[in-house]
């Protein structure tokens, strides 16, 4: 990896943050529009679930990791902590790995 | 102007953000040692923490020049998942209000995890603080557990104790208080769904990007 990679996508990703939040986000919007970016977190949040589930690169792989975020969702149903959620999630997808 | 210590929500509300900071700097050790292991330095590994910081760009760069892709596509892929950190922004935009300078640190914090914990508060007062709150913790944490897991290189394989299903679990953990009402339960149901279907046909980045789509269910009076 060279420094220019990481200096590039440094900027880059700073760019989309300010462009966003600063340069856009200033305007006032019609209500239409409002009523739209307020689902943007639930929406983007739910895809990234899904990616880090069971995405492999660019396949779809059923593995540990569906066992471990399966478990997640049960704890998150069942009101439990954040970081009950995140311990569950992770150590039920280290023992399946274990066993498998 | 709320007192942190008297507002016995914001306490609590403060406490899960810290939490999911803490929870976010155990995936951040993951991220380090596949830095590493990817041919990255430890400067390097930690440049991108500090400076990119949205994790998802800095885990895919790696995991691509990890799996011998070019520079180009590492890159491609990164810039395309940080796109959405734009589309954060313009959600949060109307509860972070401020002088430039603030709003220009509040950008570099504008991420999955600090949008995903104000949206999820029901007052204004407390979103912007569960914003700004989760934007520093994750940052501290995110930065340490990046250093930590460059420095321990490959002395350990972060996939032993299942520390890739961290990150997706906390994500389960802060989007279901968002599921209490129904547009935003469409939203996740069709964003998740596009992605899905989307993942093997389309580059690293796309599918994240097209399930913002999902948001047109907000269209509707």
């Amino acid at each position: 990896m060279s420094w220019t990679f990481v200096l590039l996508l440094a900027a880059t990703a700073y760019a989309f943050k300010v462009l966003g939040l600063v340069l856009v986000g200033d305007r006032t919007l019609p209500p239409v529009i409002d009523r739209c970016l307020a689902l943007i977190p639930a929406a983007l949040i739910a895809a990234i679930v899904m990616l880090n589930t069971f995405a492999h690169g660019q396949h779809l792989q059923i593995d540990a990791r569906a066992a471990g975020v399966g478990a997640a969702v049960v704890a998150a149903w069942r009101k439990a902590p954040l970081i009950v959620v995140i311990v569950i999630g992770a150590a039920v997808t280290a023992l399946v790995r274990k066993l498998a | 102007m709320i007192s942190p210590w008297r507002d016995e929500r914001l306490r609590a509300v403060a406490a899960a953000c810290v939490t999911l900071g803490f929870a976010i700097g155990v995936f951040a050790i993951s991220f380090g040692v596949s830095s590493v292991a990817a041919g990255a330095t430890v400067g390097q590994t930690c440049a991108l923490s500090l400076l990119v910081f949205t994790g998802a760009s800095q885990v895919s760069a790696v995991s691509v020049i990890g799996a011998g892709g070019t520079a180009a596509s590492a890159f491609g892929g990164a810039a395309l998942l940080a796109a959405r950190n734009g589309v954060y922004g313009l959600a949060m935009a109307p509860h972070l209000k401020g002088s430039l300078p603030t709003r220009l640190i509040a950008a570099q914090l504008t991420i999955d995890e600090s949008t995903a914990m104000a949206a999820a508060q029901e007052d204004e007062a407390h979103r912007s603080a569960a914003f700004w709150i989760t934007g520093l913790s994750v940052y501290l944490f995110w930065n340490v557990g990046t250093l930590i897991g460059a420095l321990l290189g490959t002395a350990i394989d972060p996939a032993t104790y299942g520390l890739d299903a961290a990150f997706p679990a906390a994500f389960v953990a802060i989007l279901f208080p968002l599921l209490r009402q129904k547009r935003p339960m469409m939203a996740a149901a069709i964003g998740g769904a596009v992605c899905l279907v989307l993942i093997p046909f389309t580059p690293v980045g796309v599918p994240i990007l097209c399930a913002a789509l999902a948001i047109l269910v907000g269209a509707p009076e």
